[in-house]
């Protein structure tokens, strides 16, 4: 399946990734009210994790062999058919067990009360991930790789 | 410490009901012009320190900022302007030389917008490069005067021994530019974007980085005052070896490349300890004449088993004629001139904006002296200085170039804002710095991507502009100023340019 994939070497931690991850899953989808007047906020399905000059986003990575999936405990985290893990917010219970097993970090609490798995949908629906759309460096690749 | 008497250049427009404080300007301004306060969830512009290279206005994802002149404005006065006073602020802080980066910012006349290109009409059609062959392949080198053959029992046999060329795709280079004073990553998209374009580009005085020996066949390999880099597998990996005397940004001075900008990686390039200011002298100290720039000519033809042509780069100066044929009679087998408005990574003010003469008439005086001569075929003339789009190119042959360098452009094309603030090593576009926070910012993939294109397009402008005038070959366009006519010029320009006014017969 194709997935998020990070040159580091040409991230520039310029964080734009965030803001338009945060504006597709905001409830407008209009980056300035979505910052600025829908409250609370949405969030970022990813984050830029930097060190120095070292720096690159850490989308989930959807992994084949995904430790939330075997580790939720109500069947909340799951594969859909493309291959992309989805927290079907449903059954979610906000045990954060996910977010503990994830070795990536990538999965986040909502800001809704207790539930728990906000993280990358791969912006479902989209063509192109927005993230990797408005990359302005091309340091994020959506691509199928072997 | 005394009142600073400087004012902002630039004001940083932020418009409040579209900024939401992504602190993506924070980011990016290599500067610190802008800073975020957590505390009111703001961020404040200083545009004490602003340069004016749009890196934030261009990467703020609500196009929430402006960047604009300052409009401090002084009791008006023709004589004293602002830049004049600004400068003398500024010297009488510091108490020393100011300076520069890019090309002369002043309005000296720039010959190239008062030249008009022809067109066919009706008498000899003009071509249509879509449909018909169009060639603008051109070869650079010595040419030799007559061609002899002998009938042999195969056929004609070539006895004229023809001497080493360059052949490029499209009549354009990429002019020097070294490792030090434009990133690595620059370096590899200028090599990458030169050999898939079939084009060359050249090292500058910055040595050849190991990973780009695999463009060889691509690069021109300078040698300079300094002779930074330059050793036997650098002379032998490169398509052509060329002699820099001097540069139309700094005509007459050598070159300083501070030693914030020599990393560990540009130190072993160059052959230099880390760290340490790298000067070339102004002259070569090994040429104080023409009869001394022949042996260096001809002993990087001896290192190089003939197999290389040798070029010689001169900015364009007073008596530029007579030099360039000083430097044909040398041995030489190409010319690049540098005019007046050429690029710099570092120069002083003065000089860059003082010292040369405009390429276009230092090109219209070489090829006329050349041709005098009977010398114009020895040598091939590359033109630079401030080549801005195709129709310069075509201006440029026409009046007698055989291709053009181009830097500023290429720089351009890879995102420079000309903010002219190159020396400072702090380039927000990621091109002349070595900071590893700033020169991840030029993806070589994007940077190949965009020279390329440039390339391509302006090769596909000029076939247009070749087919218009009804000539099917850059060839037949060299040095063939009945497709120029002047507007605006006198008698003296367009004498000195050996071209009519428009409008004649």
């Amino acid at each position: 399946m194709k997935r998020i994939y990070v040159n580091e070497e040409y991230c520039i931690g310029c964080r734009l990734c965030e803001v338009y991850c945060l504006t597709q899953h905001s409830r407008s989808k209009k980056i300035i009210k979505a910052f600025k007047e829908e409250t609370p906020r949405a969030l970022a399905r990813l984050v830029v994790e930097e060190e120095g000059p070292l720096s690159f986003a850490m989308p989930c990575r959807h992994c084949e062999d995904a430790p939330c999936v075997a580790a939720c405990i109500t069947g909340a985290m799951h594969r859909d058919e493309r291959g992309a893990v989805l927290c079907d917010e449903e059954r979610c219970v906000g045990c954060w067990t996910c977010i503990m097993v994830c070795p990536f970090g990538a999965v986040q609490r909502s800001i809704a009360g207790r539930k728990a798995a906000s993280k990358c949908d791969l912006c479902y629906g989209e063509h192109t991930p927005v993230c990797v759309m408005h990359c302005p460096n091309e340091a994020l690749v959506y691509e199928e790789r072997t | 410490m005394s009142l600073n008497l400087l004012a902002s250049e630039f004001q940083v427009v932020r418009d409040d009901t579209r900024c939401i404080a992504c602190q993506v300007c924070v980011r990016q301004c290599a500067n610190d012009v802008h800073a975020y306060d957590a505390e009111s969830d703001v961020v404040y512009s200083d545009e004490t320190r602003c340069v004016g290279c749009h890196r934030c206005a261009t990467l703020c994802p609500t196009r929430a900022l402006t960047i604009r002149l300052a409009l401090h404005e002084f009791r008006p006065n023709a004589n004293w302007t602002p830049a004049a006073l600004y400068n003398l602020y500024k010297q009488s802080q510091t108490g020393g030389v100011l300076l520069s980066g890019m090309g002369c910012d002043q309005p000296y006349p720039v010959y190239f917008d008062h030249l008009l290109l022809n067109a066919s009409q009706v008498t000899n059609p003009s071509i249509d490069p879509l449909r018909e062959p169009m060639e603008l392949r051109t070869v650079i080198g010595r040419r030799p005067g007559r061609v002899e053959v002998t009938q042999g029992p195969e056929g004609l046999r070539l006895e004229t021994r023809l001497g080493p060329h360059l052949v490029l795709e499209t009549p354009i280079l990429f002019s020097a530019m070294s490792y030090g004073s434009i990133s690595y990553n620059a370096c590899l998209s200028l090599a990458r974007a030169a050999k898939e374009c079939g084009i060359l580009y050249n090292t500058g005085e910055g040595g050849l980085h190991p990973t780009l020996y695999e463009y060889g066949p691509w690069t021109i390999a300078q040698v300079a005052s300094g002779r930074f880099g330059v050793h036997p597998e650098y002379l032998r990996t490169a398509a052509a070896l060329e002699i820099k005397i001097g540069q139309g940004a700094k005509p007459g001075i050598g070159g300083h490349l501070p030693g914030e900008k020599v990393t560990a990686d540009v130190s072993r390039t160059r052959m230099i300890p880390e760290g340490t200011d790298a000067l070339s002298p102004a002259p070569h100290h090994d040429i104080y004449s023409i009869e001394d720039l022949r042996q260096l000519i001809y002993a990087l033809k001896e290192a190089t088993n003939y197999e290389k042509p040798v070029g010689v780069k001169v900015a364009a100066v007073h008596h530029i004629a007579p030099i360039a044929s000083g430097i044909a009679r040398a041995g030489a087998d190409y010319i690049a001139i540098d005019g007046l408005r050429g690029g710099t990574g570092a120069a002083p003010t003065v000089i860059r904006n003082h010292v040369g003469i405009p390429i276009e008439l230092a090109i219209a005086a070489v090829d006329q002296r050349l041709r005098e001569e009977g010398i114009r075929h020895q040598v091939s003339l590359i033109a630079g200085g401030s080549i801005r789009s195709s129709a310069d190119v075509v201006k440029a042959i026409a009046l007698g170039a055989d291709a053009v360098y181009i830097a500023t452009a290429a720089l351009v094309a890879m995102g420079c804002h000309l903010c002219q603030k190159c020396y400072t090593g702090k380039c927000n576009w990621g091109i002349a710095t070595q900071d590893p926070y700033l020169t991840k910012r030029l993806n070589p993939n994007i940077g190949v991507r965009r020279l390329a294109n440039l390339i391509r397009a302006w090769s596909l402008e000029i076939k247009e502009m070749l087919g218009g005038m009804g000539l099917n070959a850059i060839e037949s366009l060299r040095g063939n100023r009945d497709h120029l006519r002047g507007v605006g010029l006198n008698e003296v320009e367009l004498n000195a340019l050996g071209i009519q006014a428009a409008g004649a017969a």
